[in-house]
């Protein structure tokens, strides 16, 4: 028997509800709408529906942290840059706070990078801190609210607990100052500290010209049944394995390795684009952290992703039903992925395939440069715009105050 | 809040069975009060529910029971699970740590579903094939000329392989130079497509060049029966020494009057400096028209040996089966749809013989409106070879050994190493009966 933590199961139950309904495009490939629990929202249209102020932080918070590396542009975490380029640039941004639904305080988190180019989440917390402090005694608005109606983006590993050790991260739990503000993340898992009640799950940053480029005719048959290219063991930082990825990576390897049907490796083919748009099935299981971009290009590749992550939120999940599009698979079942897998009906396959053929799925999942309608900032306007109106609640009558300044470990109290 | 404290400092110290002795040394609670010790019962029943049951449900239920007594009911869910120690057990079922790695005990394929996912593929592809395919496939006319001779089933059963799987419908026009003769007749049955047998009076020739013209002169038979029968589809012209690739069949589809097609033209050559195959293909300029056409210059072949043949077999002109037509244009005049000005009367050309030597190009006025195919010609999509055997070859009728073959002759020198009587030596009787040799016997049908 299982009790739903409270805080977080408004999330999940949204999931529940879905309809779709079938009608074919002028193209020649038939594909499906898609609604999700929230309605037909994917092709919405934020501009109008909600003002967004841009706080102007001083660079050293955004622009001189890109300077010293110029690789956030192109890594998974670069949604935190270009929201920012969108929405200096968008129309939904107003400079008159005082009619903003929304502040957005541009902060770069993620790009300080080690050599190999993974971020070092260390002095995040610090840096947040410091953001916030300043726009706290600049402007009044983050004690009007207490940061309620501010939204912030964060899309390392587990979002706002900033560490990428899963362990410590819970430990650290959400940033206390980020208590009350909307968290734009990449990481989603149900009954998690690191995932807040009223955040927006984003796909992480995947670069859409380098996979249009990629892209190869349509009548290509599909050929492979089950494609994968990643690492089953992390040899350097979990060798016996059990650790990387709850074991689920490894459980892959050990029983499909000289199965026919799937075709998978740890290689780094430079065809691996073109061979996912010759694959019906593509896993997508977790690694150290549940999401992965591999969701990203499967779903523009049009390669039914195969989801092995127990109790993931996925994109976007109240516009898009991830049900009918994906196969879902219980860590506990992998061993019988084959039969999984192979019992599908081909029906149900082909309205897959359909579903995910529909261009605005494929435009909801990426962040083009300049920013196109339908794209993934779009639908995170829109998921904000779907929050509005404010609740009484949040706002805090003069003198009160919810946030404690002071909480968290004592190394994050200083100053940045 | 007296009551939160005490239970996160229960939290704090859970060690089972010093739960109880730490509250009681505790001087969190400063004198025993008979409603406190109620909650600490019950909140020591939970705490055996929750080590059973795994998570803190003790904690959210007394949360939920006790709040009614706060006066803060907005609390944010979110502290309760700050209030947390450094247990890594959270309330999910997905937990961190180390797991175990699930293997099955038989972690190899099972036959049937690989057999359900094959035939999961199939409908994939039929549907790919269906979306992204011709929509309206038309009937392929291949036309193949041909006569009976030693390598007649060879390259009758590559083309007849092919034709079998082009995924569209096939009409198979074969005709035969020396008149219909059961052995093509039987072959061609094999096929299973819808083949028109066509009997040509004259025999082959023995001379490349007067092979030439008379497979022209048959190809042009074989269009009067288009004609006649008002076939309708796409000619293609199959010769049947050719080799041609599947993407051909797919290419020709989108012919909308005359195409053209680069081949590759695959000569035995004497070994000297050319090592590029020649193409025989149109040729276009940036806006995809034909502005000219690749034809095969026999000159650096020589006229000694083999590049003499060469040269006869191909002359300049330009074969057949570079060429694919939409079946209307040989329709009667009038009797379908309005055809281009840019063909010549077709009747003409069917019913004389003039334009058998210029080969099929001279059907066009403006060679222009040629519609190059597979890239504009920069995708050879079939392969133009002859190879006959010998003009005094013999071979089995039918390829069955049923009377002993002419001549036999004992071999000399065999590959492998001297072994005595132990091999069976199987004896036949033959007209000119040799002493045989032991090591065996090999038979030659020259």
């Amino acid at each position: 028997m299982k009790l739903p933590s409270w805080a977080l199961i408004f999330l999940t139950c949204n999931l529940t509800f879905s309809t779709i309904s079938a009608f074919r495009l002028s193209r020649s490939q038939p594909t499906e709408r898609i609604s999700g629990s929230a309605g037909d929202v994917l092709e919405d249209d934020p501009v109008g529906r909600l003002k967004v102020f841009v706080y102007e932080l001083p660079s050293k918070y955004n622009k001189k942290i890109l300077q010293k590396d110029p690789r956030c542009l192109t890594h998974m975490f670069a949604a935190e840059i270009y929201m920012q380029r969108f929405l200096l640039s968008s129309p939904v941004r107003t400079l008159n706070p005082e009619e903003a639904d929304w502040f957005y305080v541009p902060v770069y988190t993620t790009c300080d990078l080690t050599p190999n180019g993974l971020p070092l989440p260390f002095k995040s917390p610090r840096m947040m801190r410091s953001a916030i402090q300043l726009i706290a005694s600049n402007w009044p608005y983050w004690n009007r609210t207490e940061g309620a109606d501010h939204f912030f983006v964060v899309p390392h590993d587990f979002g706002a607990c900033f560490h990428y050790q899963e362990e410590k991260a819970i430990g650290r739990g959400i940033l206390p100052l980020l208590q009350r503000a909307t968290l734009v993340q990449t990481f989603g898992q149900r009954n998690h500290v690191c995932l807040k009640e009223g955040s927006i799950t984003v796909p992480p940053y995947a670069p859409p010209q380098k996979m249009q480029s990629h892209l190869i005719p349509g009548k290509t048959p599909r050929s492979i049944f089950v494609y994968f290219r990643g690492l089953f063991y992390d040899v350097g930082n979990d060798p016996e394995g059990g650790y990387y990825a709850r074991g689920a990576r490894a459980a892959v390897w050990e029983n499909f390795k000289d199965n026919p049907l799937f075709d998978i490796s740890t290689e780094h083919p430079t065809t691996y684009y073109e061979d996912m748009q010759r694959a019906i099935f593509c896993l997508c299981p977790l690694g150290w952290a549940p999401w992965s971009p591999r969701l990203v290009e499967a779903v523009i590749f049009g390669c039914i992703p195969v989801i092995i992550a127990d109790d993931i939120v996925l994109p976007f999940a109240d516009a898009i039903p991830w049900e009918d599009i994906g196969v879902f698979v219980d860590e506990k079942d992998v061993p019988y992925l084959d039969t999984i897998l192979t019992s599908i009906p081909p029906e149900v396959i082909l309205r897959k395939q359909r579903l995910l053929a529909n261009p605005s799925m494929k435009q909801a999942m990426l962040f083009p440069q300049p920013a196109q309608p339908g794209d993934a900032f779009h639908q995170v306007l829109n998921g904000l715009a779907r929050k509005l109106p404010h609740d009484r609640s949040v706002y805090l009558r003069p003198g009160e105050k919810v946030l404690n300044w002071t909480a968290g470990p004592v190394a994050d109290l200083k100053p940045w | 809040m007296k009551l939160l404290s005490t239970f996160r400092f229960t939290y704090l110290n859970r060690r089972g069975t010093t739960t109880f002795r730490s509250l009681v040394d505790g001087s969190f609670i400063p004198k025993p009060s008979p409603s406190s010790i109620f909650w600490l019962a019950i909140h020591s029943l939970c705490c055996l529910i929750s080590l059973i049951l795994g998570f803190r449900f003790s904690h959210v239920l007394l949360f939920f029971l006790s709040s009614t007594s706060f006066t803060t009911p907005e609390v944010n869910l979110s502290h309760l699970l700050q209030v947390k120690p450094n247990v890594t057990i959270t309330n999910s079922r997905v937990t961190v740590g180390r797991h175990g790695i699930r293997i099955r005990p038989w972690p190899h394929p099972n036959p049937t579903e690989v057999v359900k996912a094959h035939q999961l593929l199939k409908r994939v592809q039929n549907e790919q094939k269906s979306l992204h395919g011709v929509t309206n496939p038309k009937t392929v006319i291949a036309v193949t000329p041909t006569y009976v001779r030693t390598f007649q089933a060879l390259h009758l059963t590559g083309v007849m392989h092919s034709l079998m799987l082009v995924p569209y419908d096939v009409v198979w026009i074969v005709v035969e130079a020396g008149g219909k003769s059961n052995e093509t007749a039987s072959f061609i049955k094999k096929s299973g497509l819808k083949t028109i047998h066509l009997g040509f009076e004259e025999k082959m020739v023995d001379t490349w060049e007067g092979r030439r013209r008379l497979e022209s002169k048959m190809r042009i038979k074989a269009l009067k029966v288009v004609r006649d029968e008002k076939l309708d589809g796409v000619v293609v012209f199959v010769d049947d020494s050719n080799m041609h690739s599947m993407e051909f069949f797919d290419e020709v589809q989108s012919v909308r009057w005359f195409g053209a097609v680069s081949v590759g033209i695959l000569l035995a050559r004497s070994g000297n400096e050319l090592s590029m195959v020649p193409i025989q293909g149109p040729s276009c300029d940036s806006s995809g028209k034909v502005v000219g056409w690749h034809v095969f210059d026999t000159k650096p072949y020589g006229t000694n040996g083999k590049g003499g043949v060469m040269k006869m077999m191909m002359g300049s002109k330009m074969e057949w089966a570079g060429f694919v037509l939409n079946s209307r244009l040989v329709w009667e005049e009038g009797g379908g749809d309005d055809r281009p000005s840019w063909v010549k009367d077709v009747d003409k050309l069917l019913d004389g013989d003039e334009g058998v030597d210029d080969g099929v190009l001279s059907l066009v006025k403006d060679a222009s409106m040629v519609e190059p195919l597979g890239s504009c010609g920069r995708r050879v999509l079939l392969w133009w070879l002859r190879v006959e055997a010998r003009a005094d070859s013999k071979f089995p009728p039918g390829w069955i050994i049923k009377s002993p073959l002419d001549i036999t002759v004992a071999s000399k020198k065999t590959p492998w190493s001297d072994s005595s009587s132990k091999l069976p030596v199987v004896t036949k009787e033959t007209k000119n009966s040799k002493p045989r040799g032991s090591k065996g016997k090999s038979s030659k049908g020259t």
